[in-house]
């Protein structure tokens, strides 16, 4: 599955256009250092945290993508970095649970 | 790849729109290099702890990067107000991160444990008032 397929089900906004990534699992954590340490390579990254911090550490854990969730707005610098940085960035108002479940359920 | 390359970076305090840059910069260069993924992993990681903890921590700081064949070497050092207990640092889940760096997602307490489990060595000099001097090796293929 890809960045395309995932939203070829409508249930995001689309923040910021980077690369289609194939995406090889789900991720979910808040906590910066975990995350970067735990997620592998190509997974759809949920979580609330949306600063300039979560674009470095998708960057450097190759994430396929971020998923924000709960309705988590990233402010529009911030975005274009994400695209500046081949960095997908969608959007959901549903919790993280549920979002992370979405995409599992695609896999 | 037979030359060695070095690179360096100011990193500024405190300045947490740009935490991490230095850290990207040197896996694209690695990237464009063709190092095996998994080193380029650890150098991303273990680097960019210590580039966060020298934002967070040291008013930033300067990093040394040097690459050769056989590894990557990763000097960072600052003149923040040092490490008083190293072996307490180490521990994973301690953090001395304040509230406000904690809102962005930091202070998980895993940063020097990153920067261990990261990196094939990992030394930490440090004079409390004086500065740290951290650095990581990470060994190719």
């Amino acid at each position: 599955m890809t960045v395309s397929d995932l939203l070829s089900s409508g249930a995001y906004t689309v923040i910021a256009r980077g690369k289609d990534a194939k995406i090889t699992g789900v991720y979910c954590c808040d906590l910066l250092s975990i995350a970067m340490s735990h997620m592998k390579n190509g997974m759809a990254w949920v979580t609330v945290m949306a600063n300039r911090n979560t674009l470095a550490v998708a960057q450097l854990a190759d994430a396929g993508c971020i998923i924000l969730a709960e309705g988590t707005v990233l402010d529009e610098e911030s975005a274009k970095k994400a695209e500046e940085e081949n960095i997908t960035v969608l959007a959901s108002d549903k919790p993280i649970f549920e979002t992370a479940l979405a995409v599992y359920e695609k896999l | 790849m037979n030359e060695k390359i070095h690179l360096s970076y100011v990193i500024p305090g405190d300045d947490f729109t740009r935490a991490g840059e230095a850290s990207g910069e040197v896996k694209k260069k690695l990237k464009q290099m063709g190092v095996p993924p998994e080193a380029i992993r650890k150098v991303a990681i273990s680097m960019y702890e210590g580039e966060i903890n020298m934002v967070i921590h040291a008013n930033g700081g300067m990093i040394d990067v040097d690459i050769s064949t056989s590894d990557i070497t990763i000097v960072l050092e600052d003149h923040g107000p040092g490490i008083e207990n190293v072996a307490l640092a180490m521990q994973a889940g301690y953090s001395t991160a304040p509230d406000k760096v904690r809102a962005l997602g930091f202070g998980a307490g895993m940063g020097l444990p990153n920067m261990k489990k990261y990196s094939d060595e990992l030394i930490i000099d440090t004079k409390p008032g004086y500065g740290t001097k951290v650095t990581l090796v990470v060994k190719i293929g």
